[in-house]
């Protein structure tokens, strides 16, 4: 595998770039692995990766029911950012978000993170308090976070509607200047290839249909493209998650409901940092090619399809037309729907199961891309050594029966 | 989008004008028997939920019609509903045996003893 750099570019474009190689291989499946991981999106690649990097396991594979990256990695709103509230919650995404600094480096694969710095609008009495708690607890765990005050968040942020007499009156902020977007195709492509040219196989198109256990212990699984025998399988399918944990027999706390995303028509520089309007549900950044990135809330009813609530879409464009009134006449360029899993404490699932070698993966509702290098490191940790990474042992399964939550649905950017 | 129709006032909307409510016929064992139950019962009645990709058992609400609280059988990949019944019934023993997985688990001593009735 080439490595890409200044020279290969020059190189190639002498050669008009017809000579680059593909970034991964098609790979063929192997009868026997060590271990398996379903689901090639951003947690699965990102655990193949640190598997093979980090744990000398080479003999892996990755299976994919469609293709790579095509799941939630390529229809999330790339952003990216550590400000959680409790302690467990702030040591993954904080572990995700610094590796993401030097990712680029690491996979030698431009993943294109823009530290672009993170608003979370303080909007009523109340959200200003929540997030003054949530800044102490973050400073406490030596985040670089602080409450702005109006007028910085205008100097931040001049499109925004810091009247006294909006509906919602800008009171402040909670910012985080070292969080920001990446480009989440890149990082299923990076991780991809930083995988693959360490061995690993990435197989698309193969579903699975079964998961084989005997004796209370995984032999193998059953695909589309024939059975293969492992002692070891990592589900990391998001939405899917209960589908395939029920091959295996194990129930799971989640339930999968639609969240949706869009983009307006590319525009000229406007904002060029993240804003997330928790009061009002909707959060906006401005991509490289000039579209606006526009999220909200999930909806509230359990959805397999890809498409979402035309509902949701309006109270969140809506919301923020309020909140940025320039936007009022964009038009939408792009519309779309992922299957995100929801857990009871809107915290993930890293866990052990009670089938042995079946690890999983999952609950990470709506912040599934800013933790991807951070789950990836720890998941694979966990598999390799066949027990929780200190940083995955509160998120384990066990949890919800002992009483142990990591309560995140008050703290996360947006009421779910 | 989805088309519900309350089956208590008559009257169809989206789920705009319905609240969803989540899975039905849940069971909280501390009702029946409060000084025994498990951790492990009282965590599969407070998170374990159904969350089967197709015919799915629901709660919902007319919210801008009559106010009632009724139940729906809907497919989670099609979104359509597939009949509506009272918030105090079991689904129609049809609809029971439609149901895959978990839900099928779930109904079925419900349709073993419909059997029984009918003979």
């Amino acid at each position: 595998m080439s490595r890409y750099s200044i020279f290969s570019l020059a190189r190639n474009a002498l050669n008009y770039h017809k000579d680059w190689e593909r970034a991964w291989r098609s790979a063929e499946l192997k009868s026997e692995y060590d271990a398996i991981i379903v689901g090639a999106g951003g947690h699965g690649l990102a655990t193949a990766y640190y598997l093979a990097k980090e744990h000398n396991m080479t003999n892996i594979a990755v299976i994919e029911k469609g293709w790579l990256g095509g799941g939630n990695t390529g229809r999330n709103t790339t952003i990216i950012r550590s400000n959680y509230l409790q302690d467990s919650s702030i040591a993954i995404y904080e572990l995700a978000r610094s590796l993401y600094e030097d990712l680029s480096q690491d996979l030698n694969y431009n993943t294109m993170f823009s530290p672009r710095g993170v608003m979370m609008m303080c909007q009523t009495e109340h959200e200003l308090r929540a997030f003054q708690r949530t800044a102490h607890a973050n400073r406490l765990a030596g985040l670089d976070c602080r409450m702005i005050d109006r007028t910085e968040v205008k100097r931040l942020c001049p499109i925004i509607n810091d009247s006294p007499d909006a509906r919602y009156p800008i009171l402040g902020a909670y910012y985080q200047p070292r969080g920001g977007t990446g480009r989440h195709d890149a990082v299923a492509w990076g991780y991809a290839r930083g995988a693959d040219e360490r061995g690993v196989d990435i197989v698309q198109n193969c579903e699975v249909l079964g998961i084989n256990v005997e004796n209370g212990k995984v032999t193998g699984i059953e695909t589309s493209k024939g059975s293969i025998k492992t002692g070891k399988v990592a589900v990391v399918t998001a939405g899917h998650t209960s589908v395939v944990m029920e091959m295996a027999g194990v129930r799971m706390p989640v339930e999968s409901v639609c969240l949706q995303a869009l983009v307006s028509e590319p525009i000229k520089p406007v904002i060029d940092c993240v804003v997330m309007a928790n009061t009002v549900h909707g959060y906006m950044s401005q991509s490289d090619k000039g579209e606006l990135v526009i999220g909200g809330g999930a909806d509230a009813y359990n959805n397999y399809s890809q498409r979402g609530a035309f509902a949701s879409l309006e109270h969140t464009v809506t919301a923020l037309v309020e909140t940025f009134p320039i936007i009022s006449r964009l038009r939408t360029l792009r519309l779309w729907g992922g299957i995100v899993d929801m857990t009871g404490d809107r915290s993930p699932i890293i866990s052990k199961t009670e089938v042995q070698g079946l690890y999983v993966n999952c609950g990470w509702g709506t912040g599934g891309f800013k933790s991807i290098p951070g789950s990836g490191f720890v998941f694979a940790d966990t598999i390799a050594n066949d027990r929780p990474h200190p940083i995955a042992e509160p998120f384990g399964m066990n949890r919800f029966a002992e009483g142990r939550f990591i309560d995140e649905s008050v703290a996360a950017a947006v009421a779910h | 989008m989805l088309v519900i129709k309350c089956p208590v006032c008559g009257v169809e909307g989206e789920e705009g004008d319905f609240h969803a409510g989540g899975q039905a016929h849940i069971v909280r064992p501390a009702s029946s028997d409060p000084e025994n139950i498990s951790d492990t019962q009282q965590r599969d009645y407070l998170f374990m939920r159904h969350n089967p990709k197709g015919l799915h058992f629901e709660r919902w609400r007319c919210d801008r019609g009559c106010g009632k609280w009724f139940h729906a059988a809907r497919d989670t990949v099609t979104l359509e509903f597939k009949g509506y019944y009272a918030i105090n019934e079991l689904p129609p023993v049809e609809l029971m045996k439609q149901a895959k997985g978990y839900w099928a688990g779930h109904f079925a001593s419900a349709i073993k003893s419909s059997k029984r009735s009918k003979s």
